[in-house]
C-alpha cells in the first residue's frame, strides 16, 4: 500500500465541479446563460482578426445610413460601421471587469469571511463601518476617484475591484456566520489549529459556493458600472469603441437612426442576462437558494 | 363482519429514482386499525413508518406515487375523495400529532387563536362556545392554568407543553384516530412519560384508535395494543404488544430489542451489524437476509410472504421457528471495573459557569444582580481509565461542562486541572499544545461535526498534521490504519460525509479524536442521534476503544439506560447543579436522591409489563433557584423550608456514593423502599 492519498481527493473534488457542471447545463437558464457568456468571451478574443472593417474608419459619405448589405447594423454619425464597432466594443469591458470581479470577491470574501469568524463587538463595528460606506451612491464614490486619478486601465480596475469588494463582504460574513456555528468549527477550535487554518480548511470550501455565484452576479453589475461610466466619459476614451461610449454618441440621433443605439445595447443587455442566468443556474445547482437573500 | 377504521390493503408507494427506474419506498402493505385500537408502527430511520402513517391520510410526500392497493377510512377509499372532503376528515375525524409541534404551531398566533381555529373547521361546537370549549381542551391536556395558556405564543411554551397544546388541537375534532408520528422524541424523559400517559387516558376514555409512529420500544411498549414492525419498505411482523416485544419470532425484531441498552440489564447492548437496503436495493430475496443470523440459501432467491400464524401473529421470514435462538438480551461485553487505586487524571474544582455577562451601565454602577450561575459548584476527580457519565435533562449544564473542560467555554469560577501538570488555561487558546492533544471532544451529530466539503482523509489529517506532523505516505499509513481501528476500511478515506450513513459518519468522528491519541475523551451525546442497532455498536466501539487504549471518557447522555452501559461511576446533574454522584451500580439502586428517583422512574423499558412511576410534575424550570436545593421546585420528597433556603449536604454512602440533600442516606433508604414495595402491592 503505498498509494498516496493526493490522487483520490482531486478526484472527488474533480467529479463534484463537473456533475455542478453537469447540472447548470441541463437547467434552460444554465444553458442559455452559459451560451450567451461564452459566446460573449470568443467573440471578445477572436474579434480582432473577423471584423469586417476599420473601427476607426470614418467615411463622409456614408453617414448615419441604415442596416444594408455592406453595413449590417449601419454606421454612425461618423461613418464608421456599427457592426465592427459592436463586435470590438465589449473588449475593454470584458478586460478589466474580468480581472476585478476575482480582485473583489478574492479580497471583499476573505475580509467578509475573517470579520464572520472573529465576531463580536469589533465585528459590529467594522460591519457598521461597511454599511455607512454603502450608504453612499456607488457612481458619486468612483467619479472622486476616477477623476482624481485618471480614467485608464491601471485606475479603472482597483477602483471597480475596491468598490465591488464591500458588497461581498457583507455576503461572505453572512455565510460564515451560518458555517461558524457548527460543529465541526468548534471542533477545529478544540483541537488548536490557527485562525488562519480554521478559515482555509473548514471555512472557505464551505463559503466557496455563495462567493462563486456572488461573483457570477457582481460581474454583471460592475460590467454594467463600467458601461455607465464610459456612457459619462469615464471609461473609455474614444476612438476605441466600447459599448457604453457607444450609446452616448449614437443617442441624439436615436429618433432616426436607433440602430446605433440598439446594437450596443443589445450586445451589453444580451451579456448581463447571460451572467444572471447563468447565475443562478449556479446558485440552484450548488443548492443556494437564492430567493431567500436580497441582493445589496 | 364490521368495516375497519383504517384498512389499508396491499399498498405500494415508490418514486421515481435518478435512473429513471421506480423505487420502492413501502411494498405490498396490509394494515387494519379497528375502532378504539392502538397500533405501533416501529422502524429505524429510512423503513418508510413516517410514510404509512401519512399515506393512512391519504397525503403522499412530494415525489412519492401510490403504485398499488388502497387506503379506506371508514371504508372509503382515500385516494379516491375530492380535496374538500379530504380537508374536512384530516384534522377533524383523522388527526395528526407530528414529532415536533414546536415547529407545527404557527409562531405568530397565541395558542388561543390557534385552538379556535381548529374548532371553527372541525367541530359542531356553537360559535360562542369556541373560547370556553378551547380553555376546556387545554384542561383536558393537563396544562396548568389553561386561560394563560390560550393567550401565549408557541414559543413562551417549553416542548412538552406545545406537545400538550397540538394533542389538544388535534382533539378539538372529536377524532375517531390519531395519528402520531415520534411525538416524544426530542423530549425530556420525564415530560415523554407524562405525554404518554395522558395518551394513553386520552384514548381510553374516548375510544379513540391511535397509530403510534417510533422507533423507541419504550414508548410504544406503554401504549400500543399491537405492533408492526418495519424493515425496509415491508412488515416484517405483526402482533400483540406482548408477543412482538417479550417474544419476538422474527430475527430482525429480535436484534433490534438486543440492540436496546435497558436500565435492568447492565451489559453492553448487541450491536446489530450491516445497514438495510437503500429503496430498490433489496434483490429477489428477503430484504433481511444480509444482516440476519438465520439466513440460508433460500433466502436470497425468493421473498418470503407475511405469514399469518395461529397465534394472531404474522410474520415475513422463512425460518420463524428457529428465531428463539437467536438472544433477546444483550450478550456484550460488562464494562471493564472501576479499579479503585487508580490515579486521578483530571479535576474539577468548584467549577463555576455562567452565561450572564453583566451589560455596561451594571459595570459603571458596579451592581452585582441576584443571578444564579448556570452551572455551579462542580466538583469531580475523574480517575485515570474510568468512564464518568453525567446524566440530566435538557438545561441540566451537561453539554456546559463538556466545553469548559475542552475550553470552548471558560469558566467564571473554580479550577480544572490536569493530573500532575496543575491548572488547564480556561481557554482553548492559551493551551499547550500537549494539553490541546490529550483532551479531545466527540460531539453529538455526525452531520454538524464533519465538514461536508472535506474528504475522510482530510478530516483525518487535521489532528495528525496538527499534533505529530505527518505527511505524505505515513500520513496516508495512519489514516488507515485509524480507520481500521474504527472497523472502517481504507477504501473510506476518499469518500464524503454525504456518501457515509449516519453510523459510519459518527465512527470517522471518534476516529478523528483518537487519532490525536487523548488521554481523555469527551463525548457530548454521541448516540443520541443514530438508530439503536447503530448506537449499540458504537457503544461497543467506544468500550473497545477503551479497553485498549486505556482513554478516559466523559460520556454525556440524557438517556439513563445508555449511560449505565458504558459508565463506571455517574455523576446526576440538575440545574447544573451535582445531585448525586457515584459508582454507576449504586447510583442506579436505592438510595437515590429524589432527583435521580424521578428520572429513573420515568424510564420507559421496552416491555408493556412495566409501568414508569411519576413522581414529580412535569414542568421545566429555566432557571436554578437562587438558594436552596435545586430540585425545591419539584422535589416530590421536599422537607420543608429548609429546602428553599440551606445548600443541602453531601450525604455519604457506601464505595464513595455521595447524594446532596437534606434527607440522610438511611432516611432515603428507608422511604424509598417502603414505596417500591408499596408499588409491588
Amino acid at each position: 500500500m503505498t498509494l498516496t492519498a493526493v490522487a483520490p481527493q482531486q478526484n472527488t473534488r474533480l467529479m463534484r465541479t463537473l456533475s455542478v457542471l453537469r447540472d447548470v447545463v441541463s437547467r434552460p437558464s444554465g444553458a442559455i446563460g452559459l451560451f450567451l457568456v461564452v459566446f460573449h468571451v470568443v467573440l471578445a478574443l477572436v474579434s480582432p482578426w473577423i471584423v469586417p472593417y476599420d473601427y476607426k474608419a470614418m467615411n463622409s459619405a456614408m453617414m448615419l445610413t441604415g442596416p444594408e448589405a455592406t453595413h449590417w447594423l449601419g454606421t454612425d454619425h461618423l461613418g464608421r460601421d456599427v457592426f465592427t464597432r459592436v463586435l470590438l466594443g465589449g473588449r475593454e469591458a470584458l478586460l478589466v471587469t474580468g480581472i476585478a470581479t476575482p480582485i473583489a470577491v478574492a479580497w471583499g470574501g476573505l475580509v467578509g469571511i475573517f470579520f464572520g469568524l472573529i465576531g463580536g463587538r469589533v465585528d459590529e463595528v467594522l460591519m457598521r463601518v461597511v454599511d455607512a460606506f454603502l450608504s453612499l451612491p456607488w457612481i458619486l464614490k468612483m467619479l472622486v476617484l476616477i477623476v482624481t486619478f485618471g480614467t485608464g486601465i491601471e485606475v479603472l480596475i482597483p477602483t471597480l475591484a475596491f468598490f465591488y469588494g464591500i458588497p461581498v463582504i457583507r455576503i461572505a460574513r453572512a455565510a460564515t456566520h451560518d458555517v461558524v456555528a457548527r460543529d465541526f468549527i468548534s471542533a477545529a477550535r478544540a483541537r488548536g489549529h490557527s485562525r488562519l487554518t480554521i478559515i482555509r480548511h473548514e471555512l472557505l470550501p464551505n463559503v466557496l459556493d455563495t462567493l462563486m455565484v456572488e461573483g457570477a452576479m457582481r460581474w454583471s453589475w460592475m460590467l454594467l458600472a463600467f458601461s455607465s461610466l464610459s456612457f459619462l466619459g469615464f471609461g473609455v476614451s474614444p476612438p476605441t469603441p466600447d459599448w457604453g461610449l457607444m450609446i452616448a454618441d449614437a443617442r441624439g440621433f436615436m429618433s432616426f437612426a436607433p440602430w446605433g443605439v440598439l446594437g450596443p445595447v443589445i450586445a451589453l443587455s444580451s451579456l448581463i442576462i447571460g451572467i444572471n442566468l447563468t447565475a443562478d443556474a449556479l446558485a440552484k445547482a450548488l443548492g443556494i437558494d437564492r430567493a431567500q437573500k436580497a441582493p445589496v | 363482519m364490521t368495516t375497519p377504521l383504517i384498512g389499508m390493503r396491499d399498498i405500494s408507494i415508490g418514486f421515481t429514482g435518478m435512473s429513471g427506474a421506480t423505487l420502492p419506498v413501502l411494498r405490498n402493505i396490509g394494515l387494519t386499525v379497528n375502532a378504539g385500537e392502538s397500533i405501533g408502527i416501529v422502524g429505524e430511520s429510512g423503513s418508510g413508518k413516517s410514510t404509512l402513517a401519512l399515506a393512512a391520510m391519504g397525503y403522499l410526500k412530494r415525489g412519492l406515487r401510490l403504485l398499488e392497493g388502497s387506503v379506506a377510512f371508514q371504508g372509503q377509499d382515500m385516494f379516491a375523495r375530492t380535496r374538500t372532503e379530504l380537508e374536512k376528515i384530516r384534522g377533524g375525524e383523522l388527526a395528526l400529532i407530528p414529532q415536533n409541534s414546536g415547529q407545527s404551531l404557527t409562531p405568530t398566533l397565541r395558542i388561543g387563536a390557534q385552538l379556535i381555529e381548529a374548532l371553527r373547521l372541525h367541530s359542531d361546537v356553537a360559535e360562542a362556545q369556541y373560547p370556553a370549549k378551547a380553555v376546556e381542551l387545554l384542561g383536558q391536556v393537563r396544562l396548568p392554568d389553561p386561560q394563560a395558556i390560550m393567550t401565549r405564543f408557541p414559543h413562551e411554551l417549553s416542548g412538552g407543553q406545545q406537545q400538550r397544546a397540538a394533542i389538544a388541537m388535534a382533539l378539538a375534532g372529536e377524532p375517531t384516530a390519531l395519528l402520531l408520528d415520534e411525538p416524544t422524541t426530542g423530549l425530556d424523559v420525564t415530560t415523554q412519560a407524562h405525554i404518554l400517559e395522558l395518551l394513553r387516558d386520552i384514548a381510553r376514555d374516548r375510544g379513540m384508535a391511535m397509530v403510534y409512529v417510533s422507533h423507541d420500544l419504550g414508548a410504544i411498549a406503554r401504549v400500543c395494543d399491537r405492533v408492526v414492525v418495519m424493515y425496509a419498505g415491508e412488515v416484517v411482523l405483526e402482533g400483540s404488544a406482548r408477543q412482538v416485544l417479550k417474544a419476538p419470532i422474527h430475527p430482525y425484531a429480535r436484534g433490534l430489542l438486543a440492540s436496546i441498552p435497558k436500565l435492568s440489564d447492565p451489559r453492553l447492548p448487541v450491536a446489530l451489524d450491516g445497514r438495510p437496503p437503500s429503496p430498490g436495493g433489496a434483490g429477489n430475496g428477503c430484504s433481511f437476509v444480509d444482516r440476519c443470523a438465520l439466513a440460508q440459501d433460500g433466502c436470497r432467491n425468493s421473498r418470503p410472504d407475511l405469514e399469518r400464524l395461529p397465534s394472531g401473529e404474522a410474520v415475513r421470514c422463512f425460518h420463524h421457528q428457529d428465531a428463539h435462538k437467536l438472544s433477546l438480551v444483550g450478550s456484550g461485553a460488562i464494562p471493564a471495573t472501576l479499579d479503585e487505586n487508580a490515579p486521578a487524571a483530571l479535576h474539577l474544582q468548584d467549577v463555576v459557569i455562567s452565561y450572564h455577562r453583566p451589560g455596561l451601565l451594571d459595570k459603571i454602577l458596579s451592581r452585582h444582580g441576584d443571578y444564579a450561575p448556570t452551572v455551579d459548584g462542580i466538583e469531580i476527580t475523574i480517575a485515570k481509565g474510568e468512564t464518568l457519565g453525567l446524566v440530566g435533562e435538557s438545561g441540566s449544564g451537561k453539554s456546559t461542562i463538556l466545553k469548559a473542560i475542552a475550553g470552548l467555554l471558560p469558566p467564571s469560577g473554580g479550577k480544572i486541572t490536569v493530573a500532575n501538570e496543575g491548572a488547564l488555561a480556561p481557554m482553548v487558546e492559551q493551551r499547550s499544545p500537549d494539553h490541546l492533544r490529550k483532551i479531545q471532544l466527540i460531539f453529538q451529530n455526525p452531520d454538524d461535526s464533519l465538514n461536508p466539503r472535506q474528504t475522510i482523509a482530510q478530516i483525518l489529517e487535521q489532528p495528525l498534521k496538527l499534533y505529530f506532523g505527518l505527511t505524505g505516505d505515513a500520513l496516508y499509513q495512519r489514516s488507515a490504519d485509524i480507520l481500521d481501528r474504527v472497523r472502517l476500511g481504507a477504501h473510506y478515506l476518499d469518500r464524503l460525509p454525504s456518501q457515509l450513513s449516519g453510523g459510519e459518519k459518527q465512527r470517522v468522528a471518534i476516529a478523528r479524536a483518537f487519532a490525536a491519541e487523548p488521554d481523555l475523551v469527551l463525548c457530548d451525546e454521541v448516540t443520541s442521534a443514530l438508530d439503536v442497532s447503530v448506537q449499540a455498536a458504537v457503544l461497543d466501539l467506544l468500550n473497545d476503544l477503551k479497553a485498549t487504549q486505556g482513554t478516559t471518557y466523559v460520556f454525556v447522555s440524557h438517556d439513563l439506560a445508555v449511560v449505565r452501559a458504558l459508565s463506571d461511576r455517574v455523576a446526576v446533574l440538575y440545574q447544573g447543579r451535582l445531585c448525586e454522584l457515584g459508582p454507576s451500580a449504586d447510583v442506579y439502586s436505592t438510595p437515590s436522591h429524589p432527583y435521580t428517583e424521578v428520572l429513573l422512574g420515568a424510564v420507559l423499558e421496552p416491555d408493556p409489563d412495566t409501568a414508569p412511576t411519576l413522581s414529580a410534575d412535569d414542568v421545566v424550570e429555566l432557571s436554578p433557584p437562587a438558594r436552596g436545593c435545586p430540585f425545591q421546585r419539584r422535589c416530590p420528597r421536599k422537607i420543608g423550608p429548609i429546602c428553599d433556603t440551606d445548600t443541602p449536604p453531601w450525604q455519604h454512602g457506601a464505595q464513595g456514593h455521595t447524594i446532596k440533600c437534606h434527607h440522610s442516606i438511611q432516611d432515603l433508604e428507608a422511604v424509598q423502599s417502603q414505596d417500591s414495595e408499596k408499588q409491588r402491592a
